[in-house]
């Protein structure tokens, strides 16, 4: 069961991403250039944090026109389980797969410490295995994480069920105090209108060991429990460009 | 040939302008000497980079002679880009320091940013991974707009450039006094890990091997960039176009493709064009390997028209590497590049004759022998004098001051001590960069020491970096001691054992007897200290004429200090984790007010003798430490130091990472109180344990020959903090002393309306 880690120039979490997947989960982590066009046959896709194209332009701005993306863009279309994190949710949004916009922290300086957050919704492929209303503790470390969107979208992600984390308090409370950016309605993740595209702003990946905290191991055991439980056949599983390449050659 | 020639104009050498390059008549003569002929301008600026005091350590290398530089784990030693020790396993770590305090004096953003670049390549090529930057930044006082602009723009600059790289930064110190004013200290330090199989150096060897030159193009920016750091700020003095500017999305890419390069085994020698970029970087190479480089600037990529020779010799643009391939290996080296979207181009030839030479097109304009140009630079021993200021404070009369106090007084002091920005929390700082990404933060910043997960290998690396310019200056030899023994006390509190140092000499104008006295002295001490710890220096920096008009900086010699732990599952926490449990203070409290952070911040004086220390106790509490650590004695160690007792014991306090924890403590001492509470007496450690492990503790620092005592216990449920020494007690709501510890510094930087950076 291969899981595809995509590395843009400057993704800097990619080998955190690929560590968290590789060890202990039994899974196979493989890395996607961003130049190429082929998602080899990966099950799920991860955008990794990081800066991509030195986050020139506007975080995410640049990444969303690789190469890669296209064929990101077509996977997640069709259903194909797609995690952003940090850059990789800024990147998630420039391209339309999620709703609004990460924009410069509240407090206009870079912002990286552990923060809480509660897990809203359990019907996505990150986070089926927790439970509704767990706190987590990850770091966060962004510069751009404010999560901003028109007032129509967000009454649409409330009602729809579609924030999938909200910054809380030691008491799980979304409170101010606990908003370390500023983002709307305490918003730190949430998932496209098919649940199956989630973007988040902590790091998961930063806290899969007994070493350095376990809270995040439940988004990639969730991600392998999905995968198993659909099967095979069930999944739109990549094309591989050479075999793309062939049908379309083929009479 | 005529555009060479238009590119190449011929300057006149007149007195005039051999002295604008900072070289001194002698000099110049020696200079004439060795070319047998008088030189050309580039290459007048050639040996004017490679002799500046950045380059050629004109005034430091006899003293650095003196300092041990071999040990049993050093794989290798100063000379290199960076050191590197046996870390077991085939596991090595890399790591060196560097300052960049005239740059962030002039643009803080920009020069703190390109310090922390500087770094990072000198780690990776030695083709270790980067895995954690810390920072030891010292300004001046945070009551003038001018010191809070320095800090913002520099904690901007280094968290930019490590959060794009993706190496966090991890650790470090920050320090406020008003002698670091117009000239402050930043230096930044940069661990790697690397297989010691993949170990590079920075050779040029292989007659015929090509030179190539990757990554950014060169630009003008930087111009005479060490030249600048070897001459003292003026008044008013627009040294911007001296500034070089960083772009750490590059830089990611240069660490990726070296790295590469390094694991397809397609070099023979790697450096980074750092300080005189290309001519430090070639001739370097060349002389470590005693071979010649041959060069064409008209091949280097540029980044604009019309660059004269001098001006691409002497470039320092960011982000550029100078290396040499493989026989064969120059197009898989230029694949490599190309994959990461940056340029390679072969700009020359290893040759054999000894020669540094430079063409432009089809003309040489420079042709200089290596080795005189790189390791015969003029050096200078020189006379020192006891600065008479210096020697006058250290003996002013401070008993005054252990006179008694009040409880009021003592709670008031410990506010005082709190709020000063130099003790106070530096989350702040720290928040504004990612300390934890690369998933090997065990411990980061607000600690004693950082600890690095050493990858798979279950073991841990400490690293710290330490100096109380204030104890240096009043007494330069003990102050630097001093410094040696913290950093090595830092690192042991969390359960390493101290290995190995790099360390980067900050200090005023060497040309003035009282700063050269200072430095030769604090050499001195650092050596002692190195002989006594069994830690010795693997590289550095000086960095010299960190002077303005208004005077010279306290002289600053920075320790980094790096430690191995052998269990990463047993490492040790500064602060206090276990309501419940026992306070145990290592080490013996003297009536040693002098040099303190108490007389500073409280009684606006800076004088007396810094406390005493004997680095035989201090090796020996190192022992103990790492003993404690091993047998999981303790649950918290942390170093006792500026603000004495008091401080050290509200740090363990307010770091706990679930928020305060009240304490209760009495220390039985013959010291009066202030000095019982606040001094500052060398070789002490708070610890808490368990009450069960007590008597094993004792008993293992007794056996260190290490006074002792029970003094309190962990976590009473009335949320406050108490400690009481010699009749007086401090008992304060631990949630106040928390806010005045943690707002001394956003409270400071928020009074910075209009800040354009």
């Amino acid at each position: 069961m291969k899981i595809g880690i995509v590395r843009f120039p400057g993704s800097n979490c990619d080998q955190d991403c690929y560590r968290a997947v590789d060890e202990g989960l039994g899974a196979e982590a493989v890395y996607l250039w961003h130049k190429s066009h082929d998602l080899e046959g990966c099950r799920a896709i991860l955008l990794p944090g990081g800066f991509s194209y030195g986050d020139h332009l506007r975080a995410g701005a640049i990444a969303r026109f690789s190469p890669i993306m296209r064929e990101v863009i077509a996977f997640a279309r069709e259903g194909g389980p797609v995690l952003g994190i940090c850059n990789g949710f800024q990147i998630l949004c420039e391209a339309g797969l999620l709703p609004g916009a990460l924009v410069r922290n509240d407090s206009l300086r870079f912002r990286s410490h552990p923060v809480r957050v509660r897990v809203e919704q359990t019907d996505t492929p990150f986070t089926s295995e927790y439970e509704e209303g767990d706190v987590l503790r990850m770091p966060i470390a962004h510069g751009e994480g404010q999560y901003v969107a028109d007032r129509s979208v967000i009454d649409a992600l409330e009602s729809e069920r579609r924030v999938i984390f909200r910054y809380v308090d030691g008491l799980g409370q979304p409170t101010e105090e606990a908003n370390p950016n500023g983002s709307v309605r305490n918003i730190a993740g949430i998932c496209d209108e098919g649940r199956r595209i989630v973007g988040l702003m902590p790091h998961p990946e930063r806290v899969v060991s007994k070493l350095l905290g376990t809270d995040g191991l439940g988004v990639f055991h969730s991600l392998i429990g999905s995968l198993r439980a659909t099967g095979d056949t069930a999944m739109p599983t990549t094309k591989t460009h050479a075999a793309e390449a062939a049908e379309a050659s083929a009479p | 040939m005529s555009e060479s020639a238009t590119r190449a104009p011929v300057i006149e050498i007149t007195p005039e302008l051999v002295a604008d390059h900072g070289l001194s008549p002698d000099e110049y003569e020696q200079i004439l000497e060795i070319l047998g002929r008088e030189p050309t301008w580039p290459e007048l600026g050639v040996f004017s980079a490679m002799w500046s005091e950045h380059c050629g350590y004109k005034n430091s290398r006899p003293h650095l002679k003196t300092l041990p530089t071999e040990g049993p784990l050093v794989v290798q030693g100063p000379g290199e880009n960076a050191g590197v020790i046996d870390a077991g396993d085939g596991w090595g770590v890399a790591f060196k320091i560097e300052s960049h305090n005239h740059p962030s004096a002039v643009e803080p953003y920009q020069g703190a940013a390109t310090g922390s670049g500087g770094i990072l390549r000198d780690v990776f090529t030695m083709g270790a991974r980067p895995i954690a930057i810390l920072d030891s930044l010292h300004f001046g006082s945070l009551d003038s707009p001018r010191s809070r602009y320095l800090l913002d723009g520099v904690v901007r600059g280094v968290g930019d450039y490590g959060n794009c790289v993706g190496v966090p930064t991890v650790g470090g110190e920050a320090i406020f006094d008003p002698c670091y004013e117009r000239n402050p200290i930043i230096n930044v330090m940069c661990v790697g890990v690397l297989r010691l199989d993949d170990l590079m150096r920075g050779k040029a060897e292989g007659v015929g091997n090509a030179v190539m030159a990757v990554g950014a193009r060169t630009g003008r920016d930087g111009m005479h960039g060490a030249t600048f750091a070897s001459v003292e700020l003026d008044e008013g003095s627009d040294s911007r176009p001296q500034v070089q500017v960083g772009d750490p999305f590059t830089e990611k890419l240069l660490l990726e493709a070296s790295l590469e390069l390094i694991e397809r085994d397609l070099l023979v020698g790697i450096q980074d064009m750092g300080a005189a970029g290309l001519t430090s970087s070639g001739t370097e190479m060349a002389a470590r390997s005693g071979s010649g480089i041959d060069i064409d600037v008209a091949l280097v990529p540029v980044r604009e028209p019309g660059m004269t020779p001098y001006e691409i010799l002497l470039s320092e643009s960011q982000e550029r590497m100078l290396l040499v391939a493989k026989p064969g290996c120059e197009n898989a080296v230029a694949e490599v590049l190309s994959k990461w979207d940056l340029e390679a181009a072969v700009v020359g030839r290893v040759t054999d004759d000894g020669f540094f030479r430079v063409r432009d097109g089809g003309e040489v304009v420079v042709e200089i022998p290596v080795q005189p140009l790189v390791n015969e630079c003029p050096t200078y021993t020189r006379e020192g004098v006891e600065d008479p200021e210096a020697r006058r404070l250290r003996e002013l009369d401070i008993a005054e001051y252990s006179a008694p106090i009040s409880d009021q007084e003592a709670a008031d002091a410990l506010l005082t001590l709190l709020d000063s920005p130099s003790l106070a929390s530096c989350r702040w700082i720290y928040e504004q960069y990612d300390t934890t990404v690369g998933t090997n933060t065990v411990v980061g910043p607000g600690s004693d020491a950082a600890v690095l997960r050493l990858a798979d290998s279950g073991r841990g690396i400490a690293a710290s970096l330490d100096c109380n310019g204030r104890y240096v200056y009043l007494e330069p030899r003990r102050g630097a001691k001093i410094a040696m023994a913290e950093a090595a006390r830092n690192v042991a509190c969390s359960g390493a054992r101290p290995i190995a140092i790099t360390n980067c000499l900050n200090f005023g104008n060497p040309l003035k007897p009282g700063t050269y006295h200072h430095f030769a002295e604090a050499v001195a001490g650092v050596g002692e200290g190195c002989r006594a710890l069994s830690t010795p220096v693997t590289g550095g920096n000086v960095s010299f004429y960190n002077e303005t008009p208004d005077g010279a900086v306290y002289p600053t010699p920075v320790i980094g200090m790096i430690g191995l732990l052998e269990h990463l599952d047993r490492v040790v926490p500064s602060c206090f984790r276990t309501p419940g449990s026992t306070v145990v203070l290592v080490g013996k409290t003297g009536d040693e007010l002098g040099a303190s952070e108490y007389l500073a911040a409280c009684h606006g004086v800076v004088g007396g003798a810094p406390p005493r220390i004997d680095l035989e106790e201090a090796r020996r509490l190192v022992d103990f430490l790492v003993e404690a650590a091993e047998g999981r004695l303790v649950l918290s160690a942390h170093d006792c130091a500026e603000g004495g007792l008091a401080v050290a014991l509200a740090e363990c306090s307010l770091g706990s990472p679930d928020g305060p924890l009240a304490v209760e403590a009495e220390l039985e001492t013959e010291a009066p109180a202030a000095a019982a509470l606040f001094g500052e007496s060398q070789s002490r450690v708070v610890l808490s344990c368990d009450p069960e492990k007590v008597d094993e503790v004792v008993a293992l620092a007794t056996d260190h020959g290490l006074p002792v005592a029970v003094i309190g216990s962990v976590g009473p449920p009335d949320g406050r903090f108490r400690l009481a020494a010699a009749g007086v007690q401090i008992d304060l709501e631990l949630d106040r002393i928390f806010e005045v510890y943690r707002s001394a510094l956003p409270g400071r930087m928020e009074k910075q309306a209009g800040l354009t950076t």
